[in-house]
């Protein structure tokens, strides 16, 4: 039946509840995964689906079981990562007893899950996983849970997979032609536009008709966190990412612009910064396959729901039906403007010193890796730098909780995006604070075989909540600073990583170098400095284009 | 700004009748901040799916929001917002009268005049229908209160369409 929905791999931790299921997967020739904690499972899942674009299982027992997966759940579903996550239930006799190890999790789960199910006898069973699995991954994917009691999973039925009607259609959203038409007007009026893409074009499996469509139009393009990949970092029409921590000329750009056309983004607040500024001047076109998400935050001149892959292939036969010509020279001169912004702030920072700056370190790998690795990062600090100056040249090599901003995430994702591509050179982007949320999963690394590198930025404080009370709070560290903590290197070691670690510029280079090259799971820990500030950064709830640069040596 | 045109809406949802979709749909609104004013479900002529009628207040552009986000919920079918078209609302409402000596006479003719239906009679109490518009029921009850309401039971409103 798993098979059936292509599932190979499936990240889990056994229980009471769930032991049925394991007895046969005991004899089965699914590929499980033994976690070491079941958030760890989910993130696993969750990061095995961003990279291989295919549903991401997890299975776990009931009670504390189910609940420890709730973080990972909502960290999918705040990004909309297709999962499905099989929880155990005590046997349905049992249900509302509070009986041992038992937790209402459908209920618990039911506003961070696009849906979820709770299988009362074995006759639904076969219909509600292949449900479960096409709900997952239709539309806007998400995350899908299915509560399987005890009872219901020591019973046999017979499977019969013809007889199995999905009834749930979403209806495939087509926008009207007449929309497109608007669209092709508007993008023939515009002097200044600029393309945002967000984690829909990923997820809609888009990247390719992005390049056309930017090829033929000349349209520079900028990227949230969640769009990262989704057109090449390297590309000159590239402004890298907006919003609160966003280039200056990704920013500038946005609030000079006359046309917007954004797509697979929800506008969140930390891309928009102040609402009424964000993109004052421009016409917005929206395209996104969620109704809901139209108007949600920023109200748009015209919405498109569609599949963004569809409606770039509408655009691209426009474009060619009406013979698109763009005016080269206006396109010239909004290009210049922004590469005047660029050479006015680019992104920087200062190396000097011997003390190892963290953005240093993501250059540095990026270089080494020429921008091939697929990334996944923790969340803070190292987050940002890792956004800001890794460039990421293909699709779903830039992994990371861009919505939820769940910490603990990165390291047991790697580990799934490695179990879905052996052979990737996967490197988890930490922090000193969010590794230690799930460093029990160093065991699961080592366990299988699972190459996965972390680069550890070690700044001794929870970076940017201390960076907040740096800028917002007069320096009042409160509770940011990590007074204690273990020695990276001989934790790593303990469960079998191979630890290195860089204290000096001149080390970098070669400590990474070594790690990368080491066919095993590697830790590299990097001493950086500790009150290094990720800029430029937009006050939240200012406007984009009013940023704090930073210091002016640091510009310099 | 938000607040000041705020206005009623009624909405109609058909959805599947199986366990747990009034929570998602009440998790949903909730979530969001919307309180029901009025809920009316029961199933339609079809056993496997039921009819929701629900009010609530809101802005315009925030009621779209909310209408997208039931839309979007797997188990909701269809909805409509009631409050665009032109439609019929009515509500039911049970009145349990204390039956006192020297109210009864006055009782008996505000009885007729209001139309409301006897249900049942004894010496000491007697249940009373009316079926009407909120308006209507809010009426019937002021009219009624000073003879001596021991309770009420109201459903929510009932709407359709009303089409020519």
């Amino acid at each position: 039946m798993l098979k059936e929905e292509n599932v190979d791999t499936i990240f889990g931790y056994p229980g009471g509840s769930v032991i049925d299921i394991y007895d046969e997967l005991y004899r089965s020739d699914i590929r499980h995964v033994l976690v070491r904690h079941e958030q760890g499972a989910v993130h696993a899942a969750d990061g095995y689906a961003r990279a291989s674009g295919k549903v991401g299982v997890a299975l776990v027992t009931s009670g504390p079981g189910a609940t420890n997966t709730v973080t990972g759940i909502a960290t999918a579903h705040s990004d909309s990562i297709p999962i499905v996550v099989f929880t155990g239930q005590v046997p349905t006799t049992l249900i509302g007893n509070d009986a041992f190890q038992e937790s209402d999790i459908t209920g618990i789960t039911r506003p961070c899950t696009k849906h979820n199910f709770l299988v009362r006898n074995v006759e639904e069973l076969a219909a509600t996983i292949k449900e479960a699995f096409h709900i997952a991954r239709s539309g806007r994917p998400g995350p899908v849970l299915v509560d399987l009691p005890k009872n219901v999973m020591a019973s046999m039925a017979e499977y019969d997979p013809s007889s199995i009607v999905i009834k749930t259609v979403e209806p495939l959203h087509k926008a009207s032609s007449k929309k497109y038409l608007q669209a092709m007007d508007f993008l023939k009026e515009s002097k200044c536009p600029v393309v945002l893409i967000g984690g829909g074009v990923l997820l809609g499996k888009a990247p390719e008709e992005l390049r056309t469509f930017i090829e033929k139009t000349r349209i520079p393009v900028t990227s949230t966190l969640m769009g990262l990949g989704g057109f090449p970092g390297t590309h000159p029409l590239w402004l890298g990412m907006l919003g609160m921590h966003g280039t200056y000329y990704a920013n500038m750009a946005i609030s000079h612009c006359d046309l917007l056309i954004a797509m697979g983004v929800r506008f969140s607040d930390r891309v928009t910064g102040k609402i009424e500024t964000f993109a004052a001047n421009a016409k917005i076109i929206h395209i996104d396959v969620d109704p809901s998400s139209i108007n949600k935050n920023v109200v748009v001149d015209l919405p498109i729901v569609s599949d963004i892959k569809v409606a770039l292939q509408h655009i691209a036969r426009l474009l060619e039906e009406q013979q698109f010509k763009l005016n080269e020279a206006e396109r010239q001169k909004w290009l210049d403007q922004i590469d005047a912004w660029k050479k006015e702030v680019p992104l920087t920072y200062c190396q000097n010193g011997d003390i190892i700056k963290p953005q240093f370190v993501i250059e540095k790998l990026f270089e080494l890796t020429r921008g091939k690795a697929i990334i996944t990062t923790e969340v803070g600090q190292n987050q940002m730098w890792a956004a800001q100056f890794y460039r990421y040249e293909n699709p779903y090599t830039f992994i990371s909780s861009g919505g939820l901003g769940t910490m603990g995430y990165g390291f047991p994702a790697a580990i799934g995006v490695q179990c879905a591509f052996p052979d990737a050179l996967v490197v988890d982007i930490a922090g000193d604070g969010s590794i230690q949320m799930n460093i029990q999963e160093m065991a699961t690394a080592v366990q299988y075989n699972l190459p996965v590198k972390i680069v550890l930025l070690n700044n001794g404080y929870l970076g940017m909540v201390r960076q907040w009370q740096e800028l917002f709070y007069d320096k009042r560290y409160s509770h940011t600073e990590m007074m204690y903590a273990p020695d990276f290197v001989k934790v790593a070691e303990a469960y079998g990583f191979v630890g290195l670690r860089a204290t000096k510029p001149e080390e970098v280079e070669p400590i990474l170098k070594q790690g990368l090259a080491t066919p095993k799971p590697v830790l590299m820990e990097f001493r950086v400095a500790r009150e290094e500030c990720v800029y430029p950064m937009v006050r939240p709830g200012g406007s984009l284009s009013e940023m704090t640069l930073g210091t002016r040596e640091m510009i310099n | 700004m938000e607040k000041a045109d705020k206005k009623e809406y009624i909405l109609s949802l058909l959805v599947n009748n199986k366990p747990d979709v009034l929570a998602r749909i009440a998790g949903t609104l909730g979530g969001k901040g919307y309180n029901i004013d009025s809920l009316c479900v029961d199933v339609t002529m079809n056993p496997e799916i039921s009819k929701i009628i629900l009010t609530t207040r809101a802005s315009k552009i925030m009621i779209g929001r909310v209408v997208n986000a039931l839309s979007k919920l797997v188990d909701v079918v269809r909805v409509d917002n009631l409050s665009e078209v032109e439609s019929i609302k009515r509500e039911m409402i049970l009145i349990r009268m204390n039956l006192l000596k020297e109210t009864k006479p006055e009782l008996m003719k505000t009885i007729d005049t209001l139309n409301c239906k006897i249900l049942t009679f004894n010496t000491d109490h007697c249940v009373l229908q009316f079926t009407g518009s909120r308006e209507d029921i809010d009426k019937v009850l002021a009219t009624l209160k000073p003879l001596g309401i021991d309770d009420i039971a109201r459903t929510g409103a009932a709407a359709m369409e009303r089409k020519y």
